[in-house]
C-alpha cells in the first residue's frame, strides 16, 4: 500500500521518468497495481488545468486508476457542523431529526470513506495487487483510506500499541496539517478555509468497525473519544503543528509531553481496553449497507444523551469478562 | 420442481441451484450439492405476498414476501411450472378454515399432560394475584361468565368494587364493542391503576348514567386521587369525526372528576401503509445513505413507534409520580390501547421485563382482552385493510428500551424476533382467532400446543447476560427520556433485514458473554467441589483418598460465537465497475434461526440429525453444524485459504 500526492503533468501533459521508475520498481514483471484517486475523474482532470492531474495510461501501462470522489475540505467541515446542530436541537421532532441527519450527509461520509478503504484492501487481499493512493495533497483523504485500509487488513493495527503506531505513522508524521484542520470544531461561526474534520472522519469510521466486530478491535470507545478531543485541544504535544519540520523547528519533543506516554500507564490503559478483544488474525471486513452505519451517539450525543445506562452495562460486560 | 435458483438480494449474481418442495404447510427449497445440503423452509402462515415476474432468459421469477421481512427471490426455468407454483401458493397462503393452519398439525411429539401443562405456564389469575387483586378496592367480576355482556372481553376481568353489575352492563351498552372498562395494571404502592375499554357512543350530546358512575368507580378504588386521566390515543381530529357517528370521546362537563388528553396515535391503515414504505427502503438495491434516510423518514415509521412510547411514558408517570389512575382508549380499545397499556405497564413494573413477566403481559393486554390476532396478523384470508403491523409495533418498542437500557431486561433481542415470528407462523396456537371465545370454541388448548411453554424450555438462548435482578435499571420504574430523544430511536435492522446476515456484526457479543457467564459459573461450581474435597481431605489424615475434579468440557465455552463458522467474514461488494472481482455474497447458514423453535430439546447439543423434519420451522437450516462448541462444523464454500472468518475467540 502506497501513498502519494497528486501527480504534476499540468496542462502540457508532462512525463517524468524517475516518477515512472518509482512506480514501475514497485511491481514485477506482468504485476499490475491500482491508483486510487479520490477525486473525482472531472476534478482529477480539471487538476491539470492547475499543474496538476493524474497518472497518464500511457506513462504508466501496469496501473489501472479507480477514482472514488471523497469529500474534503470546507463541504466536509459544513457537513459536520450541521451534524453537531442537529444533534443539540432539543426542539425537533422525529421527522426533522431524520431530515436534518440526512442532510448534513456526514453518515454518507463514513460510507463512502469505508467503502474506499475496503476497495483499497480488496484490492490488496483480494487482488494481491500493490495499491496507491492519492488525492490532491496527499494529507488528507489519501491518509484517512491508506489508515483505515490498514486497520481492516492488518490485525495488530487493531492492537492498542499497533493503533497508535499506525497513528503516528499515518496521521502525524505522514504530514495531517493537524493544527490548520483542527481548529475551532463545529461550533465556531468562524469558517475557517483549511479546517476539516479528516481525522474526526477516520475515528468515527474505526468507531463504526468496532460496532460491527465488537471483539476485534483492543480498544474501545474511549481511547477514540480521548483523541478526538486532543486532536483539537491538548496538553500533550503529539498533536501539534502540521508536519515533522514544524514540529522539530518547534522542538516540540524536548518542550512537550507526549500524549502515547500518559495513555500508557496502567490506570489509563484499563480504562482504554477493550473487555472482549480477542486477536483476530483475520481481515475484517465491514457491511457499507445504510443500515450497517449508525451515528457515533458516543461523539455526537456525548452531552446530550443520558449515558449512566449504557455506562451500567459495560460495567456489566467487563464484570463478566474479567471477573469480580 | 428441479432446476430452481435461489438468488441472494445483495448480489444478484449469486444464486443456487436447488429442488423446490410445495407441501401443505410449508415451501421448501433445498440445494443441490454435495457437501451441505441447505435447505430454507417457509411456512404459508408466514407468506404475506408473491410476485410472479416478468420472464426473463433464466427463467421466470418469483419473489415471495413474508411477514418475518423475510424476502426469497427465486427463478423457475419454465413458465408454466412457475405458473402452477404461483396458483398454488396463493391458494396454500390464504387459508379458509382454521383447521388449515400448521398448529393443527404440528407435531412436537408431546403427551396431552405435557400439552396441558404448557398452556398453564402462563396463569391470569396468579397474575392478577400478584398485582394484588383482587382487594378492598377491586373485585373480580363474571358478568361475562358466557361472554353475554362483552364477546371480545375474557371471561373473567376486575373491577372497581363499587362497580355493580348493573354498573357494568349499562356502562357495556355505552362503549363500543361493549367493551366497557375494565382493570389492565394495579400498582399496589398507590392504589393508582390502568383501565382500559373503547369509545363512549357519546356522539354529540349523548350521556349514560352507568358508564359515568363506572369512571367514578374507578376513581373512588384510588383514595390518593380525587381525579382520574382519561387517555385517549387517537388523534384529536379523528377522535371528533367519530362523533358524528355515534361515538367519539368523553366529555370533562358530563364526567365528574376527570382530566382527558389527546395522544394522537395514527389508526391501524397509516401505520399499514408506513410499515410498507419502510419495507420498500428495506429492499432497494444499493441504496445510499441518503436514500435510505430519505426513505425512512418519509415512512413516518420511527414517528409512530415514538407516539406509542411517548404515550406509554405519559401514563406511567401519572401512575407512578402522580398516583392517579388513568382510563385509556381508541376507538375499539384492542389496538392502541393494547399497545399503550402494556408499553406503560413495560415501565412500571419489572416483573414485565423478565421472561415469564413477559409473557404474562402479552397474554393479558393483547390475547386475554381480544386483539384481533386474526384479522390483524392474517391467520386466514380475510379483508386486507384490516392488516395492521400493531403487535410488531410494541414489540419494536421493547426493543428501543431494550436499546437504551442494556441491563434492564432478563430476556434478549433473539426473545422478540422469535415471539414476532411465531404470532404469524400460526405453529403455536396462542395468538389465533380474535378473542378468549373464539379460541375455546375452537378447542385451541386442546388441540394445539402453546408457545410460551417452547419458548421457556429453550430460555437459555433467550436470557440477556447483561441482567441483573438487583441493578439500579432492573428495580421500579424505566424513566426514558423524553426530549430530546429523536435519536435515542434507532433502525431496527435486526428485525427488518434479520435474513441478511451480511448486514449485522458478525460476532454476538450476547451469546458470547452468555458463555462466559456459563463458563464462570461451572468454574465456581467446581471451585465449590474442590474446596470442599480440600476441607475433606485435611480433616482424614489418609492420603489415599483422591481428589477428583469434575473436568468440564472447557471446550465448550468461548466456542460459542464461532458458530458463526459457517457464516464467512466476507466482503461485500464494495466496487461495482470491477467486474475482476469475485462477488461474494455476505448472507449464507444462519445460526439464529435454525434455532427457531425446532420442536427437538436437544437444540444445543451436536445432534446432527436435523434433517428434513416437518416440525422445522423457517430459515436456512444449516445441517451442517448445531454445536455451540464449534467443532467438527463443516466448511462452507467460502472457508479455507479465502476465508475470513472473523470470528475465531482463542480458547
Amino acid at each position: 500500500l502506497l501513498r502519494s500526492s497528486q501527480p504534476l503533468p499540468g496542462p502540457n501533459r508532462r512525463r517524468c521518468r524517475e516518477d515512472e521508475a518509482l512506480l514501475g520498481a514497485v511491481l514485477d514483471e506482468g504485476e499490475r497495481g491500482f491508483v486510487i484517486d479520490t477525486r473525482s475523474a472531472q476534478a482529477a482532470k480539471q487538476a491539470r488545468m492547475g499543474g496538476g492531474g493524474t497518472e497518464p495510461k500511457a506513462a504508466y501501462p501496469q496501473w489501472r486508476r479507480l477514482h472514488r470522489p471523497l469529500e474534503r475540505g470546507r463541504p466536509l467541515q459544513e457537513s459536520f457542523a450541521r451534524l453537531v446542530e442537529a444533534c443539540g436541537d432539543p426542539a425537533l421532532s422525529m421527522d426533522r431529526w431524520l431530515a436534518r441527519l440526512e442532510s448534513s450527509r456526514w453518515l454518507g461520509h463514513v460510507k463512502a470513506a469505508l467503502s474506499t478503504a475496503c476497495l483499497a484492501a480488496q484490492c490488496m487481499d483480494r487482488e494481491e495487487a500493490n495499491v496507491l493512493v492519492h488525492g490532491a495533497e496527499g494529507t488528507d483523504t489519501t491518509l484517512l483510506v491508506t489508515a483505515l485500509a490498514q486497520v481492516i487488513l492488518d490485525p495488530s493495527c487493531r492492537t492498542l500499541a499497533g493503533f497508535q503506531a499506525l497513528l503516528e505513522r499515518e496521521w502525524i508524521e505522514a504530514g495531517h496539517p493537524f493544527h490548520l484542520r483542527c481548529a475551532r470544531s463545529a461550533y465556531s461561526h468562524a469558517r475557517l478555509k483549511q479546517e476539516a474534520p479528516l481525522f474526526l472522519l477516520f475515528l468515527d469510521c474505526v468507531w463504526q468497525l468496532s460496532r460491527q466486530f465488537p471483539f476485534s478491535l483492543e480498544f474501545g470507545e474511549l481511547l477514540l473519544l480521548t483523541l478526538f478531543d486532543n486532536a483539537y485541544a491538548s496538553p500533550y504535544g503529539t498533536f501539534l503543528c502540521n508536519n515533522e519540520k514544524e514540529r522539530s523547528l518547534c522542538k516540540v519533543k524536548e518542550s512537550t509531553h507526549s500524549l502515547w506516554a500518559w495513555l500508557s500507564q496502567p490506570e489509563e490503559q484499563h480504562k482504554l481496553l477493550n473487555p472482549l478483544y480477542s486477536h483476530n488474525a483475520l481481515v475484517i471486513w465491514p457491511s457499507v449497507e445504510p443500515q450497517s452505519i449508525q451515528l457515533w451517539q458516543g461523539l455526537f450525543l456525548r452531552w446530550i444523551r443520558p449515558s449512566q445506562h449504557l455506562e451500567e452495562a459495560w460495567a456489566e460486560t467487563r464484570r463478566l469478562v474479567e471477573g469480580n | 420442481v428441479e432446476n430452481v435458483r435461489l438468488l441472494d438480494r445483495l448480489s444478484s449474481r449469486k444464486a443456487v441451484l436447488g429442488t423446490l418442495y410445495l407441501t401443505a404447510t410449508h415451501v421448501i427449497f433445498v440445494e443441490n450439492g454435495s457437501e451441505t445440503r441447505k435447505e430454507t423452509w417457509v411456512l404459508h402462515s408466514q407468506i404475506s405476498s408473491i410476485e410472479k415476474q416478468a420472464t426473463t432468459a433464466t427463467g421466470c421469477p418469483l419473489l415471495i414476501r413474508c411477514k418475518n421481512f423475510q424476502v426469497i427471490q427465486l427463478v423457475i426455468p419454465q413458465e408454466r411450472d412457475c405458473h402452477d407454483v404461483y396458483i398454488s401458493l396463493i391458494r396454500l397462503t390464504r387459508p379458509v378454515k382454521y383447521e388449515e393452519l400448521y398448529c393443527f398439525s404440528f407435531n412436537p411429539k408431546l403427551d396431552k399432560e405435557e400439552r396441558e401443562q404448557g398452556w398453564k405456564l402462563v396463569d391470569l389469575t396468579e397474575e392478577y394475584n400478584r398485582m394484588g387483586v383482587p382487594n378492598n378496592y377491586w373485585q373480580i367480576c363474571d358478568v361475562n361468565r358466557d361472554y353475554g355482556v362483552c364477546d371480545s372481553y375474557p371471561t373473567e376481568v376486575y373491577v372497581p368494587k363499587s362497580a355493580t353489575a348493573h354498573i357494568i352492563v349499562g356502562s357495556s351498552k355505552f362503549r363500543s364493542r361493549r367493551r366497557f372498562p375494565a382493570l389492565s395494571y394495579y400498582c399496589k404502592d398507590n392504589n393508582a391503576s390502568i383501565c382500559r375499554s373503547s369509545q363512549p357512543l357519546s356522539g354529540f350530546s349523548a350521556r349514560c348514567l352507568e358508564d359515568e358512575q363506572m369512571l367514578q368507580a374507578i376513581r373512588k378504588a384510588n383514595p390518593g386521587s380525587d381525579f382520574i386521566y382519561v387517555v385517549d390515543t387517537r388523534p384529536k381530529l379523528n377522535a371528533m369525526a367519530n362523533r358524528a357517528a355515534g361515538k367519539g370521546y368523553e366529555n370533562e362537563d358530563n364526567y365528574s372528576n376527570i382530566k382527558f388528553q389527546f395522544i394522537g396515535i395514527e389508526n391501524i391503515h397509516v401505520m399499514r401503509n408506513s410499515l410498507q414504505k419502510m419495507l420498500e427502503v428495506c429492499e432497494l438495491k444499493s441504496p445510499s445513505m441518503s436514500d435510505f434516510l430519505w426513505g425512512l423518514e418519509n415512512s413516518g415509521w420511527l414517528k409512530h413507534i415514538k407516539a406509542i412510547m411517548d404515550a406509554g411514558i405519559f401514563i406511567a408517570k401519572a401512575v407512578a409520580e402522580e398516583g392517579v389512575s388513568v382510563l385509556v382508549h381508541c376507538s375499539d380499545g384492542w389496538d392502541r390501547t393494547a399497545q399503550v397499556c402494556s408499553v406503560a405497564s413495560l415501565l412500571l413494573d419489572p416483573y414485565y421485563r423478565t421472561m415469564k413477566g413477559f409473557m404474562v403481559l402479552i397474554e393479558k393486554d393483547w390475547v386475554s382482552f381480544g386483539h384481533k390476532f386474526n384479522h390483524r396478523y392474517g391467520n386466514l384470508d380475510g379483508d386486507p385493510k384490516e392488516i395492521s403491523p400493531v403487535i410488531d409495533q410494541f414489540i419494536e418498542c421493547v426493543w428501543q428500551l431494550m436499546e437504551q437500557f442494556p441491563c434492564a431486561f432478563e430476556f434478549n433481542e433473539r426473545f422478540l424476533i422469535h415471539i414476532q415470528h411465531h404470532i404469524y407462523s400460526c405453529q403455536f396456537g396462542n395468538f389465533l382467532c380474535n378473542s378468549q371465545k373464539e379460541r375455546r370454541e375452537l378447542k385451541i388448548r386442546e388441540r394445539t400446543y402453546s408457545l410460551w411453554a417452547q419458548l421457556w424450555k429453550n430460555r437459555a438462548d433467550y436470557l440477556n447476560p447483561l441482567y441483573r435482578s438487583d441493578r439500579n435499571q432492573t428495580q421500579g420504574t424505566l424513566h426514558p427520556q423524553i426530549a430530546p430523544c429523536n435519536f435515542l430511536y434507532k433502525f431496527w435492522s435486526g428485525m427488518y433485514n434479520r435474513f441478511e446476515k451480511g448486514l449485522h456484526p458478525r460476532q454476538s457479543v450476547t451469546d458470547y458473554l452468555m458463555a462466559v457467564k456459563e463458563e464462570t459459573q461451572q468454574l465456581e461450581e467446581e471451585l465449590e467441589v474442590l474446596e470442599e474435597q480440600l476441607a475433606n481431605l485435611q480433616k482424614s489424615q489418609s492420603g489415599d483418598s483422591k481428589v477428583k475434579s469434575k473436568q468440564q468440557n472447557r471446550s465448550k465455552q468461548l466456542g460459542l460465537s464461532t458458530s458463526n463458522n459457517s457464516l464467512a467474514n466476507t466482503p461485500q461488494e464494495y466496487s461495482n465497475d470491477l467486474k475482476s472481482f469475485p462477488s461474494r455474497s455476505p448472507s449464507q447458514g444462519d445460526e439464529e434461526d435454525s434455532a427457531l423453535i425446532l420442536t427437538q430439546d436437544n437444540l444445543k447439543s451436536s445432534d446432527p440429525d436435523l434433517s428434513a423434519n416437518s416440525d422445522q420451522e423457517s430459515g436456512v437450516e444449516d445441517l451442517s453444524c448445531r454445536s455451540p462448541s464449534g467443532g467438527g462444523c463443516l466448511p462452507s464454500e467460502d472457508s479455507g485459504k479465502d476465508s475470513d472468518e472473523a470470528v475465531f475467540l482463542a480458547g
